[in-house]
């Protein structure tokens, strides 16, 4: 079994060990310092190929490239309401930059299930697995065919 | 400038109530807000000032089987969210009131009739710079006796609908396009709304739910507009035996709110155990246009 970025497995056993009230709160504090894109990287309109696919909330994904080879990841939700959304993207974000991309590229997308919990509808899944799998298909064309410094698989 | 609900012609505009009702009925004792989202961190975030949250998933579903709770389970809901069999519910939530529409049905399997939605949901209340709390009230538990759970009404169970299928009543697909054609089935990944087999129960009618939403602010259409769509482009009839469906039910009592209540359509059924158990039963009959083509490319 692959195991997951350590920072990421860390993150998952702290929101598995907390009861529901309590992990919903942490999700809405760590929306609620959601980064966004900074401007360096993309500015709006932001590119159609950057938005997840399914993601009612329309978030969009970015991958900066690193010389030792690894990516920091990048997120913009454009609804304010997107609260999962951007509690996912800070997660990610801070989890899985710097890490090697044959990890990321690994990660299973039904991960967003120890984030958010088994309840979660098949609707609003799709968006949040869909952040997971851009993020996933990053790391996989690093290890296929790096990108530039300066390029943001755009 | 929207029509007043009062304006746009409804049947039964009375289970219809506007963010500015809601407003004046804050403090109202014999009221209870209630606010039933998809996404689980909404209510959690912000809600409409001494609202209840009713969980879809929690709150709503047998804890072990695919049924919702029954009448113990529906009274301690009840109670702990304050209401008395007296009291009114206002329901809203988000993606334009799809899951408070949700609970309004179970909420009338228990024939709780003192039940309203607000319309256009919590997108309306936002946009429009309302207040918000994050502040969770506590309401003393609510006296409330429920009668048995009652489906023959509302529900729709599979062997009715294989019943439906003979006589070629209306069914209403309420899914989107590709679910419909049998283009999109279900993440792979996802472990609770799959299907085995794609497209759509034979002869249903495809009309998405959200037909009924004006996009601009989530509220829903006027009559007129409604019959449009339901009456005259897809022959639907207000005295039809209707069976409404999606993938597990809760976009189907969208529509099965907009017929029975905005539209006065006299038998409308929802089928939740919907796609998920019908794409899965054992030879019953599916429509899939989207395999009959590739049938046909490869003849």
């Amino acid at each position: 079994m692959q195991l997951l970025p350590e920072r990421l497995e860390t993150w998952l056993a702290t929101m598995e060990s907390l009861d529901r009230p309590d992990r919903i709160q942490m999700l809405i504090d760590v929306a609620g310092r959601f980064p966004s894109v900074p401007p360096r990287i993309a500015q709006r309109p932001y590119p159609a190929e950057r938005r997840v696919p399914g993601c009612e909330s329309e978030a969009y994904v970015w991958a900066e490239p690193k010389p030792d080879g690894t990516l920091t990841y990048y997120f913009a939700v454009e609804n304010p309401q997107g609260i999962s959304a951007m509690a996912l993207a800070a997660i990610l974000g801070n989890t899985l930059s710097g890490v090697p991309p044959e990890k990321v590229a690994a990660i299973p997308a039904d991960v967003v299930f120890r984030i958010f919990g088994r309840e979660l509808s098949m609707g609003k899944s799709l968006g949040l697995m869909g952040m997971v799998n851009m993020v996933r298909a990053a790391a996989r064309q690093q290890l296929q065919a790096p990108l530039e410094e300066t390029n943001y698989g755009e | 400038m929207s029509k007043s609900i009062e304006e746009r012609g409804y049947s039964d505009a009375d289970v219809l109530v506007s963010a500015d009702w809601v407003q004046e009925h804050l403090k109202d004792p014999g009221v209870r807000i209630a606010e039933s989202n998809e996404d689980p961190l909404l209510y959690s975030s912000n809600h409409i000032p001494g609202a209840v949250e009713i969980d879809w998933t929690r709150d709503l579903n047998d804890p072990v089987r695919r049924d919702y709770l029954d009448r113990r389970g529906f009274e301690n809901l009840m109670r702990r969210i304050g209401v008395s069999r007296d009291m009114t519910i206002v329901l809203y939530g988000d993606k334009n009131n799809w899951w408070a529409t949700y609970a309004f049905w179970v909420l009338q399997l228990f024939g709780h009739v003192r039940a309203k939605v607000m319309d256009g949901g919590r997108g309306k209340w936002i946009d429009e710079k309302r207040t918000l709390t994050r502040e969770v009230p506590k309401y003393q538990p609510g006296q409330y006796q429920a009668p048995e759970r009652d489906d023959a009404r509302f529900r729709a169970f599979r062997d009715q609908v294989l019943q439906h299928l003979e006589p070629k009543l209306p069914l209403v697909d309420v899914r989107s396009p590709e679910e419909y054609r049998g283009e999109r089935l279900h993440m792979p990944e996802y472990p609770n709304e799959g299907a085995l087999r794609g497209g759509h129960i034979p002869g249903a009618l495809s009309i998405p739910w959200g037909r009924a939403i004006n996009q601009e602010d989530g509220t829903f259409k006027d009559a007129a507009e409604l019959r449009k769509i339901y009456v005259e482009e897809n022959k639907l009839r207000p005295s039809d035996d209707v069976i409404a469906y999606c993938r597990i039910g809760e976009r189907s009592s969208h529509t099965w709110f907009v017929l029975t209540y905005l539209l006065g359509f006299n038998k409308v059924r929802n089928y939740d155990g919907s796609w998920t158990e019908w794409g899965n039963l054992v030879q019953v009959p599916i429509e899939n246009p989207s395999a009959e083509r590739r049938d046909a490319a490869v003849a």
